[in-house]
C-alpha cells in the first residue's frame, strides 16, 4: 500500500514537471536564441548554448540593439504605448459610468439596453472592419491614433460594462442610498464612493484590456496606417527577415517584455479577472 | 426663530457659488472645446512633430475623457428644474457608452449584413451570390473545413488537457508555479507566438528547429511542418492549444477547488478510487463550468486570424475563414465576399449570443 502510494505520487510529480517543462520549452528556446551571436544561431540548435553557459562568447546583446534601431522596433514600441495606454483608460472610464447607471440609476429601457450589451459581447469584431474603415475615410480620422483608440474602446466596451456591472451592482445599496439622502448627486456618489470601491474590478479589467490591445494585430493593421505598432512590425519582419532567427527571436522578446512584466507583477488580478469574465450565468 | 439668520446667509452664499458656477462652467466648456479642436488638428496633421503628437495624444486620451464627463455633468447642473435634470442625467452616464456601442458594433453589423448581399464594390444587389460562391469555391471550402478542424482540435485538447492538468496540479505543493508556466503563453501575442513556433518548426537552416532536431534523433528526415499538407494544419492547431490550455486550466482549477472537500473524502472512505472520483464526482460537478469554457474557446477559435496570417497566410491548404475574410477585404478589395464571410462568423456565434442574453435576463429577474 505504501509502495503503491509512493509510485502514484512520483508519477504525479513526474507528470506535472514534464508538462510544465514542455509548455515552457518553446519560449525558452526563443529567449536563449535572442542572446546568441548570429553565426551560432545559424549553425547550431539553441540548446547547444546551454552546454557552455558561462563562456562569454556564447552570449551577445547585439541582436537587441539591431532590431530596436535598424529594424524600427524601438519606434514601434513607442507607438504601441501611445495606442495602448489611452485605449485602456478610455473603455474603463466609459464603461464605469455606464455600469453605474445600469446598476443604480432608473431610466426607461434600462433592461433592454443591458441585454444588448450582453449580446454584443460575442459579436466578432471583424464586422466592424469594412464599415468603420469607410466611416473613417469619410471623416478623415483614418490612420490616426484617435481612430484606433475609439475603435478599441468600442470593441472592449461590452465586456468592460459586463464585468464592472457585476461588481458595481453588488456594492452595498445602503451606502449609496444614504449618500444620496445626504444630498450627494449621482456624479459625486460615483466619483467618491463607487469608483474607489471598484478598484479591484477595474484593475482586473485594465490588465485584460491592456494585454489585449498590446497584443492586437488585426485592428492596428486595418486602422493605423504609417504608425506601426509592435505586432504589425513583427509580423512584417517574419516575412522580410525569413531565416534571420537571431533578429526574429530578439524582436519577439521586445514585443513580449511589457506583457511579461504586467503578468508577473499583477498575476493575481489577472486570474481574478479571468474568473469573473468567464462565469456567464 | 433664532436660526433665521443662519438660514438667510445659507441661500445667499449658495447663490454666490451658483453665480460663480454660471460663469466658470461656460468658460471651461469653451476652453475645452478649443483645446479639443486644436489637439484633434495636431493628431490628424501628418507634418506635426512626432513628440508633440505623442504628448498631445497621451494627454487627451488619458485626461480628456474625465474632463468631458465632468463638464457635461456641470452643464447639466445649470438646468434649473430638478426633475428635468435628474431625467437627463442617465443620458450622461450611459450615453457615451451606447453611442460607441452603436457606432462600433451595431451599425457595422447591420452594414456588413447589407454589404454581404451587394457586389464586390458594394454597388449592385446580387442576392445570395456571395454566399453561394463561398460555399462552392474550393479555397473557401477548405477554409470552412479547417475551421471545423480547429474547433474540434483546439477545444477538445485544451479543455481535456486543462481538466487533466487541473486535477494533477491540485495534488502538488508547487501548483501555483506550475500553473503560471502553463498560462504564461496567454499573455503572448499571436504574432509573438507565431515567431516562437516558426522557430520550433524551422527546417531551414537545418539543425535549428527543435522539432526537426528531435525527430532527427530517431533517424527521421526533417519535415517542413508548415508546408507539408498532411501535418501543417495540425502544426498550426497545436499553437492555439498551447495558447488556450492555460485559460481552461485556470477556470477549471478554480471550479475544482470549489467542490467541497468532504464529498471527495467521503467517497475515498467508501473505497472509491481516484478514477471513480474523477468520473463520478469531479466531472458532474464541473459540468456547467466545462460548458462555459467550451463556448469561450469555440468563439475564440472561430475568430482565429493572426496565427494563420503570420505562419502561412492561408497557403498550402491552411486557410481559415477569418484570414480569408481579411485577404478578400484588404488585398482583393472584394467587399461583398468579405462581408459574406464575416456574416458566416456572426451566424455561427448567434446561438451563444441568444443563450447569454437569456441567462442574463433571467439573473436580473
Amino acid at each position: 500500500m505504501r509502495i503503491q502510494r509512493f509510485v502514484s505520487r512520483s508519477f504525479v510529480h513526474f507528470a506535472v514537471i514534464l508538462i510544465a517543462f514542455l509548455w515552457t520549452l518553446p519560449t525558452v528556446g526563443v529567449l536563449v536564441s535572442s542572446f546568441r551571436p548570429e553565426n551560432d544561431v545559424k549553425n547550431s540548435g539553441w540548446w547547444n548554448a546551454l552546454k557552455h553557459p558561462f563562456e562569454e562568447s556564447v552570449w551577445t546583446f547585439k541582436n537587441y540593439a539591431d532590431v530596436i534601431s535598424a529594424n524600427g522596433l524601438g519606434e514601434a514600441f513607442v507607438n504601441t504605448l501611445v495606442v495602448t495606454i489611452p485605449a485602456t483608460i478610455l473603455p474603463i472610464t466609459v464603461a464605469a459610468f455606464a455600469a453605474y447607471a445600469f446598476a443604480w440609476m432608473r431610466f426607461p429601457g434600462r433592461d433592454w439596453l443591458f441585454a444588448m450589451v450582453i449580446g454584443l459581447m460575442v459579436v466578432p469584431l471583424q464586422v466592424a472592419l469594412i464599415p468603420i474603415l469607410r466611416l473613417y475615410t469619410q471623416t478623415g480620422i483614418a490612420g490616426t491614433f484617435l481612430g484606433l483608440w475609439l475603435a478599441h474602446t468600442g470593441f472592449g466596451l461590452p465586456l468592460a460594462i459586463y464585468l464592472l456591472y457585476n461588481y458595481i451592482s453588488q456594492l452595498p445599496g445602503d451606502l449609496i442610498e444614504s449618500a444620496k439622502i445626504d444630498g450627494a448627486s449621482d456624479f459625486t456618489v460615483f466619483m467618491r464612493i463607487v469608483l474607489p470601491l471598484s478598484t479591484p474590478a477595474i484593475a482586473s479589467f485594465a490588465i485584460f484590456q491592456f494585454l489585449w490591445i498590446w497584443n492586437d494585430l488585426l485592428v492596428s493593421l486595418v486602422f493605423l496606417g504609417t504608425n506601426k505598432v509592435l505586432t504589425v512590425k513583427l509580423s512584417e519582419l517574419t516575412g522580410s527577415l525569413g531565416n534571420k532567427w537571431h533578429l526574429l527571436t530578439a524582436g519577439a522578446f521586445v514585443s513580449m517584455i511589457v506583457p511579461l512584466a504586467v503578468f508577473f507583477a499583477l498575476q493575481r488580478y489577472f486570474v481574478r479577472g479571468l474568473l469573473a469574465g468567464s462565469v456567464k450565468g | 426663530m433664532s436660526s433665521q439668520p443662519q438660514t438667510s446667509t445659507g441661500p445667499r452664499s449658495r447663490s454666490n457659488v451658483e453665480t460663480v458656477r454660471l460663469l466658470l462652467v461656460p468658460l471651461a466648456l469653451i476652453i475645452s472645446i478649443l483645446v479639443g479642436r486644436w489637439s484633434l488638428g495636431v493628431m490628424k496633421d501628418a507634418e506635426a512633430p512626432r513628440l508633440l503628437v505623442v504628448g498631445v495624444a497621451l494627454l487627451v486620451g488619458v485626461f480628456g475623457i474625465w474632463i468631458a464627463y465632468w463638464l457635461c455633468n456641470e452643464v447639466l447642473n445649470l438646468i434649473p428644474s430638478e426633475t428635468l435634470r435628474e431625467r437627463i442625467r442617465p443620458v450622461i452616464f450611459v450615453g457615451p457608452a451606447l453611442a460607441l456601442l452603436i457606432i462600433y458594433l451595431v451599425y457595422p453589423t447591420v452594414m456588413t449584413a447589407y454589404y454581404s448581399v451587394l457586389d464586390k464594390n458594394s454597388e449592385a444587389f446580387v442576392g445570395l451570390d456571395n454566399f453561394k460562391f463561398a460555399f462552392t469555391n474550393r479555397t473557401i471550402q477548405i477554409a470552412l473545413r479547417n475551421n471545423v478542424y480547429w474547433i474540434v482540435g483546439v477545444t477538445s485538447f485544451s479543455v481535456i488537457g486543462g481538466l487533466i492538468m487541473a486535477v494533477l496540479f491540485d495534488k502538488v505543493r508547487y501548483e501555483a508555479v506550475a500553473k503560471s508556466m502553463i498560462f504564461l503563453p496567454m499573455i503572448i501575442s499571436f504574432v509573438g507566438a507565431g515567431v516562437i513556433w516558426r522557430f520550433m518548426y524551422a527546417s531551414n537552416p537545418p539543425g535549428v528547429g527543435l522539432l526537426n532536431a528531435f525527430i532527427g534523433n530517431f533517424d527521421f528526415k526533417p519535415v517542413a511542418w508548415l508546408i507539408n499538407k498532411s501535418v501543417n494544419n495540425i502544426a498550426l492547431i497545436v499553437i492555439m492549444i498551447w495558447l488556450q490550455t492555460g485559460f481552461c486550466l485556470v477556470i477549471l482549477s478554480a471550479a475544482l477547488k470549489a467542490i467541497p472537500a468532504d464529498i471527495i473524502d467521503a467517497a475515498r472512505v467508501d473505497g472509491a478510487g481516484e478514477l471513480d472520483i474523477f468520473w463520478r464526482i469531479i466531472i458532474p460537478s464541473l459540468k456547467t463550468t466545462i460548458l462555459t469554457v467550451v463556448t469561450t474557446v469555440v468563439i475564440a477559435v472561430l475568430k482565429v486570424f493572426d496565427i494563420v496570417f503570420v505562419m502561412t497566410n492561408g497557403n498550402y491548404e491552411t486557410e481559415v475563414i477569418a484570414n480569408r475574410m481579411f485577404t478578400e477585404f484588404f488585398r482583393n478589395q472584394n467587399y461583398g465576399l468579405s462581408s459574406a464571410l464575416t456574416m458566416i462568423l456572426v451566424i455561427a456565434v448567434l446561438p451563444v449570443m441568444i443563450i447569454n442574453v437569456r441567462n442574463a435576463r433571467r439573473q436580473r429577474g
